[in-house]
């Protein structure tokens, strides 16, 4: 929680000077989005030229929204980013359960073996999943995307730890009671970690939102592309480049995040953090 | 419970999981070490062991050490800056200034944001003529400059880029840290007349200092691994100048379809994030416990 102090120990010397550079620093930060909605929703003559008599456009939106199959685009990445979170969720939700309440052989070798995807992703593996997806008879298609991220390292280590702090007590009660292990899973481990999934689950949905280079190589179809490739393909091969249209293409694939982000600030942040202290 | 006998029940609660982690991570990382020692398959013929041929071509080849070195440079040019943003906002952010909700929304923003859509924005800004920068400059009188089109500025731009992109993210983590800070411990400071930067330096940032390492370590694997701008904007030009080594990688393996040479400089990358690895638990791991 945000704790602010009521008066500064040291002095009110520098806030001033402080809250100006914060200022600058952060608008600084805005400046380039703030470009790209300018030209976003003026007309082109406006694009680099600024007036305050300047009109308010939605045509660019339009123009993009015709010029290149965005629906599709967005259905596939909402297909992509549903399907990579609910297999990342089972998955994990099983995997963290295993590693922490039973005692198995071999149990650290394989959390090991778990941890070793946080600092070999998947990502960079580019050519051997290539031919992995080849062989499968995948390629083009939107599991062949999202496969690759179904078992989430990050994930089962983050469950792991919050089902290691469930009281043993509560599952003992439970096994008394006649429950078997997926009930005790369901009823007990899952509702405990409500606020861990809802971190995860942001955290997922806009890496794989965001993800480009697999999703590059492994589609080359319509039917199959995510936004982000979709939104390379359309400004990479239209010719005369149209900076009104390509930002305001750009903006329309970032907005579902970016509103989400708006709306949900704090949650967002709060998440972050939580998935990041360990 | 479960202590017993042999049970086969977590077995089969990590099956799915670890079977795809192996079949996505493990395998294709051996794999491509294995296949760096064979030429590139053609023609459905088995291709033939070449044993260390790739990795001789590799010394030979120009272009990887550019964008190896490209590399070293872009995380040395990003993850210093990045990180002392990072902290400067969050210790802005943290603070009672006017206005730090939206300060807090302006510096995370562009970690939300798809990378694609920055190269784009960046793109734009940076274009001769008519982008921002450029009008910028040429109101204060600079000179015109082509900042993506020269090889001695791309670098750089791509830099800047990187360091919009991750400071709002490590201020994140920072900003986590520095509450879980006790304020007493600024007032006692003041009591006893340390400055505001003696207390950042020798209290908040001493204390900070696993944070910093965590962040050091997940900038230093973002640096060879995100690489989504270079498409957008230089495709690794003008002459190399700003390919990195996973793009350098894309492009032998997708442009050339040379999936061995490709292969062997997937190892390389993998010793790069191997020592990473080595770097982190060696160091991180002695302080934080994976309990």
């Amino acid at each position: 929680m945000m704790t602010s102090h009521v008066t500064s120990p040291f002095g009110n010397r520098n806030t001033v000077l402080e809250t100006t550079s914060a200022w600058v620093l952060g608008l600084l930060w805005l400046l380039p989005l703030a470009y790209a909605v300018w030209t976003a929703f003026h007309p082109a003559e406006f694009a680099t030229r600024f007036s305050l008599t300047a009109p308010l456009t939605l045509q660019n939106f339009a123009n993009a929204w015709d010029a290149a199959p965005f629906p599709r685009y967005f259905f596939n990445t909402f297909v992509l980013v549903t399907m990579i979170l609910a297999a990342q969720m089972v998955l994990a939700t099983m995997a963290a359960y295993a590693f922490s309440r039973y005692r198995f052989r071999g149990s650290d070798f394989v959390f090991m073996l778990v941890l070793m995807q946080l600092m070999v992703m998947p990502d960079i593996l580019i050519v051997e999943n290539y031919r992995t997806m080849n062989m499968l008879g995948l390629r083009d298609t939107i599991l062949s995307i999202g496969l690759p991220y179904f078992a989430s390292a990050f994930g089962i280590f983050l469950l792991r730890q919050t089902f290691k702090t469930v009281p043993r007590e509560l599952d003992e009660a439970a096994m008394v009671e006649g429950a078997n292990a997926m009930q005790v899973l369901w009823k007990i481990y899952v509702p405990l970690a409500k606020p861990i999934y809802l971190a995860f689950g942001l955290v997922s949905v806009s890496t794989h939102w965001n993800n480009f280079l697999w999703p590059l190589i492994v589609t080359n179809s319509v039917e199959s592309r995510p936004l982000t490739v979709g939104l390379q393909v359309f400004s990479s091969t239209d010719q005369g480049v149209d900076w009104s249209i390509i930002t305001a293409a750009t903006l329309m694939t970032s907005a579902p995040l970016l509103l989400a982000f708006l709306l949900f600030q704090r949650q967002f942040v709060q998440s972050f953090m939580r998935a990041g202290i360990k | 419970m479960n202590r017993s006998a042999f049970s086969l029940t977590p077995w089969l609660l990590l099956l799915p999981a670890m079977v795809l982690l192996i079949g996505f991570t493990h395998y294709p990382a051996v794999a491509t070490i294995w296949h760096s020692f064979f030429a590139t398959p053609r023609g459905g013929n088995p291709p033939p062991f070449v044993g260390l041929e790739n990795y001789a071509m590799m010394v030979d080849d120009p272009v990887f050490w550019q964008a190896l070195t490209n590399n070293l440079w872009f995380a040395l040019g990003t993850i210093p800056v990045s990180i002392a943003l990072a902290i400067l906002m969050a210790l802005w952010v943290n603070d009672r200034l006017a206005g730090r909700g939206f300060l807090r929304l302006a510096y995370f923003t562009p970690t939300v944001l798809p990378m694609i859509a920055v190269a784009n924005i960046w793109l734009f800004f940076y274009t001769p003529q008519y982008g921002l920068l450029e009008q910028i400059t040429q109101a204060v009188g600079l000179p015109s400059r082509n900042w993506l089109g020269n090889p001695d500025t791309v670098l750089g731009a791509m830099i800047v880029v990187a360091i919009w992109k991750e400071a709002g993210f490590f201020m994140i983590f920072y900003l986590a840290a520095l509450q879980q800070i006790s304020p007493t411990l600024a007032e006692a400071a003041g009591l006893e007349g340390a400055s505001r930067w003696q207390y950042f330096w020798r209290v908040q940032f001493a204390l900070l200092m696993p944070t910093t390492l965590f962040v050091l370590i997940n900038a230093l694997i973002n640096s060879f691994r995100l690489v989504d701008h270079i498409f957008v904007m230089t495709k690794g030009g003008p002459n190399n100048a700003s390919s990195l080594l996973l793009y350098y990688i894309y492009e032998v393996g997708f442009s050339f379809w040379d999936s061995a040479y490709a292969a062997a400089l997937t190892v390389v990358l993998l010793i790069v994030l191997g020592i990473v690895a080595i770097v982190k638990f060696r160091i991180l791991d002695r302080r934080t416990h994976y309990q």
